[in-house]
C-alpha cells in the first residue's frame, strides 16, 4: 500500500514494465495514424463539399449545403466518450469488435472528420479570390481550380490544421483506451490508476506528451517547406 | 473583334438594384489599343468582365470573331476563355508555384506535353524580361515583377484579346510606365488586340489608340485618342484629359500664379495651348519681337504626345506685363495664329 500512494510513488520506475509501455505506446500512434489518414480525406471531402456549395442560388444545393453543414455540426458537438457508446453497434458490423485499437477508429474519424471539415472550409475560404477568378478566365474547369488552385494555395492551413486534428486525435485515443481500445491511454488507466501503480501513469503521460510533440513537430516543418508566401 | 450592343448588367443588392453597366454600345477592332477610362464605380470592371463571361449580362450581347460570347456556357465558354487574357491589379499570381509553373498555368489547361510547357513557358518569361528569375516565388518578386509574370502568363495560350484590368494601378509611376511599355512592345510584335482599363489618363495617353470614357454605368464618350485629347466634348473628359497634360493641376503653380496676380495686379496670367504643329512654332519669340514694349516671362510649359505620336498637345504658362493696349493687341495675335488662350484669375 506504501508504494501505491504519495508523491514519491510516481517515481517508483522500477514497477514500470517497459516493453509494455513501447507496445502501448505504438498502439496510440498506429490509431492515430490510421484515423488521420481517414479524417483527412473525408475532412477534405466534406470541406470541399461545404466549400463548393456555399452561397449557392440553386434550392437542391442550399439544401444539400444545408445537410452536410448539420452533420457537420452534429457530430461536432457531441462529447467523445458519448460517441464511442452512441456507435458500439456501428463499429461492432463495421470492425467486427468492440475492444482493441481497430475498434477505435469508426469513432475517431465521425469525432474528428466534421471538426477537419471546418477547418478545410475555413482554408479553402481564405483562398484569394481573385486567384480563383484569375484560373476561371483562363478557362480552368472546377476540377482543375479544385486540384491546381485551390488545394496548393490552402496547403499550409490545410496541413496545420490536421495537425491540430491529429493532436486532439490522441486525446480521444487516451479516452477511448479507457474503456477498452488500448494503447496509452488504457495502459494509464487500467495498469496505472486501476493497480495503484501511479509510476506507469506517468511514465504513459510523458509518453503521450513526447508523441504530441513530434506529430506538432512533423506539422510545423511541413508547413514550413510548403509555405512559399 | 468585339462588338458590345446594348450590353446592360444590373445587380440585385440588399439596397435594390445597381446598375452597373447600362446600354453600352461598343466596337473594338482587331490590333487596336482599346482604352476605358473612369472613376472607381464607373462600372469599367464589370463591363470587361462580360467580355469573359465571368460575369452574365442582364440584357444585349458580347459578339468577339463574329461569335456572340453571352450566352455560352460549359467546354465552349472554357476554349473561348483560353483566347482571351487577363491582367489583374493584384496580379493574382498562385504564391505556391514558381515564375516559370506560373506561366505553365494557362498551359497545363490544354494538352501540351509537358515538354512544350516548359518550352514555351521559358520562351515567355524571356519576352517580358524574367529569364534569370524563373525559379523565383512571387514573394521574391517587386510588383513589377510579379506584373511582368501576369504578363505572360496571359499570353501563353496565344490569346487574340488581352484584358488589363488597372493592371498598372499597384504600380510606381516608373513601373507603370515599364509595364506600359512591355504591352506596347507586345501589342506591336503579337498584333494583339488590348483592353485596357485604367483611372490615369496618363495609361491611356501612352498607350490607347481610341478610348471610351464611363461615368455610372454609361460610355459617355468615346474617339481616337488623338481626337478626344484635343478636343474633349463632356466635362469629365475635361477633367481627365486636364488632370493628365495640365500643369495648373499642380500645387507650386497655384501657388505661384496666386503670388503674381497680387504682386502684379496690371499684369497679364495667360496659358497658351498648343495642338499638332503649333507646338514647333516660335510663338513666343515671334511675340518678343512684334511687342517689344512687353515683358514675358515663362512660368510653366509643358508638352505631351499620344500614342499614335502623330499628336502633341502643349502648353505654356506666360505672364505679360506692360502697356494694356500692347497686352490688347498680343493676346489678338496669339488668336491670328490660332494658339488657344486662356486668362487666368485669381481664384477668390
Ligand atoms: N457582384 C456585385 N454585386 C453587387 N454590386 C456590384 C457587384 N460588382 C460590382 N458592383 C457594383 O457595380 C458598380 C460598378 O463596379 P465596377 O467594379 O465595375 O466599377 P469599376 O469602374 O471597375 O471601379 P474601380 O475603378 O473601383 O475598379 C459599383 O457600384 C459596384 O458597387
Ligand atoms: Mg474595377
Amino acid at each position: 500500500m506504501n508504494n501505491s500512494t504519495g508523491f514519491a510513488s510516481y517515481f517508483q520506475f522500477k514497477n514500470v514494465n517497459w516493453p509494455n509501455l513501447e507496445a502501448a505506446a505504438w498502439e496510440t500512434i498506429w490509431m492515430t495514424v490510421v484515423a488521420v489518414v481517414i479524417v483527412a480525406i473525408f475532412g477534405l471531402l466534406l470541406g470541399l463539399l461545404l466549400f463548393e456549395t456555399r452561397n449557392s442560388n440553386s434550392p437542391l444545393i442550399k439544401a444539400l449545403n444545408w445537410i452536410v453543414s448539420a452533420f457537420v455540426n452534429i457530430f461536432r458537438s457531441i462529447p467523445f466518450i458519448i460517441l464511442i457508446v452512441l456507435l458500439l453497434n456501428f463499429t461492432q458490423i463495421l470492425v467486427g469488435s468492440i475492444t482493441g485499437p481497430k475498434a477505435a477508429i469508426p469513432s475517431l474519424v465521425f469525432s474528428a472528420a466534421p471538426f477537419y471539415a471546418r477547418l478545410v472550409e475555413i482554408a479553402f475560404r481564405e483562398v484569394d479570390a481573385g486567384v480563383i477568378e484569375a484560373a476561371t478566365a483562363m478557362g480552368a474547369t472546377r476540377w482543375q481550380i479544385i486540384y491546381k488552385v485551390l488545394i496548393p494555395e490552402s496547403l499550409p492551413a490545410l496541413i496545420s490544421g490536421i495537425t491540430v486534428t491529429a493532436i486532439s486525435l490522441i486525446g480521444y485515443t487516451a479516452m477511448a483506451g479507457a474503456i477498452g481500445a488500448g494503447g496509452l491511454g488504457q495502459l494509464a488507466y487500467t495498469d496505472g490508476f486501476q493497480s495503484y501503480n501511479n509510476a506507469i501513469t506517468l511514465a504513459a503521460t510523458v509518453a503521450i506528451v513526447i508523441i504530441v510533440m513530434i506529430f506538432q513537430l512533423i506539422g510545423d516543418r511541413a508547413v514550413k517547406h510548403v509555405d512559399k508566401r | 473583334m468585339i462588338e458590345l450592343k446594348d450590353l446592360t448588367k444590373t445587380f440585385q443588392t440588399d439596397d435594390g438594384e445597381v446598375h452597373a453597366v447600362s446600354d453600352v454600345n461598343l466596337t473594338v477592332n482587331k490590333g487596336e489599343v482599346f482604352g476605358i477610362v473612369g472613376f472607381s464605380g464607373a462600372g469599367k470592371s464589370t463591363l470587361v468582365r462580360m467580355l469573359n463571361g465571368l460575369e452574365t449580362p442582364t440584357s444585349g450581347e458580347v459578339i468577339i470573331n463574329g461569335t456572340r460570347i453571352d450566352n455560352l456556357g460549359g467546354t465552349q465558354l472554357r476554349e473561348k476563355r483560353r483566347k482571351i487574357g487577363m491582367i489583374f491589379q493584384h496580379f493574382n499570381l498562385l504564391w505556391s508555384r514558381t515564375v516559370l509553373q506560373n506561366i505553365m498555368f494557362p498551359l497545363e489547361l490544354t494538352n501540351l506535353t509537358k515538354n512544350e510547357r516548359e518550352k514555351k513557358a521559358q520562351h515567355l518569361a524571356e519576352l517580358v524580361g524574367l529569364g534569370d528569375r524563373m525559379h523565383a516565388y512571387p514573394s521574391q518578386l517587386s510588383g513589377g515583377q510579379k506584373q511582368r509574370v501576369g504578363i505572360a502568363r496571359a499570353l501563353a495560350n496565344d490569346p487574340d484579346i488581352l484584358i488589363s484590368d488597372e493592371a498598372t494601378s499597384a504600380l510606381d509611376p516608373q513601373t507603370t510606365d515599364e509595364v506600359l511599355e512591355l504591352l506596347e512592345d507586345i501589342n506591336k510584335k503579337l498584333k494583339l488586340t488590348i483592353v485596357i482599363i485604367t483611372h490615369e489618363m496618363h495609361v491611356i495617353r501612352r498607350l490607347a489608340d481610341t478610348v471610351a470614357v464611363m461615368e455610372d454605368g454609361k460610355v459617355i464618350e468615346k474617339g481616337s485618342v488623338a481626337e478626344v485629347f484635343t478636343h474633349p466634348k463632356e466635362d469629365l473628359t475635361k477633367r481627365f484629359v486636364n488632370a493628365e497634360i495640365d500643369p495648373t493641376q499642380t500645387v507650386d503653380i497655384r501657388e505661384i500664379t496666386k503670388d503674381l496676380l497680387q504682386k502684379y495686379p496690371d499684369g497679364l496670367l495667360v496659358k497658351l495651348a498648343f495642338h499638332g504643329d503649333q507646338v514647333q512654332q516660335p510663338v513666343v519669340s515671334e511675340v518678343i519681337r512684334k511687342f517689344p514694349n512687353l515683358q514675358l516671362s515663362i512660368l510653366e510649359g509643358a508638352i505631351h504626345q499620344v500614342a499614335d505620336k502623330a499628336t502633341t498637345i502643349g502648353s505654356l504658362y506666360i505672364q505679360l506685363l506692360g502697356p494694356k493696349d500692347d497686352i490688347e493687341k498680343c493676346l489678338q495675335f496669339l488668336q491670328e495664329l490660332r494658339v488657344e488662350t486662356v486668362v487666368i484669375q485669381d481664384e477668390q
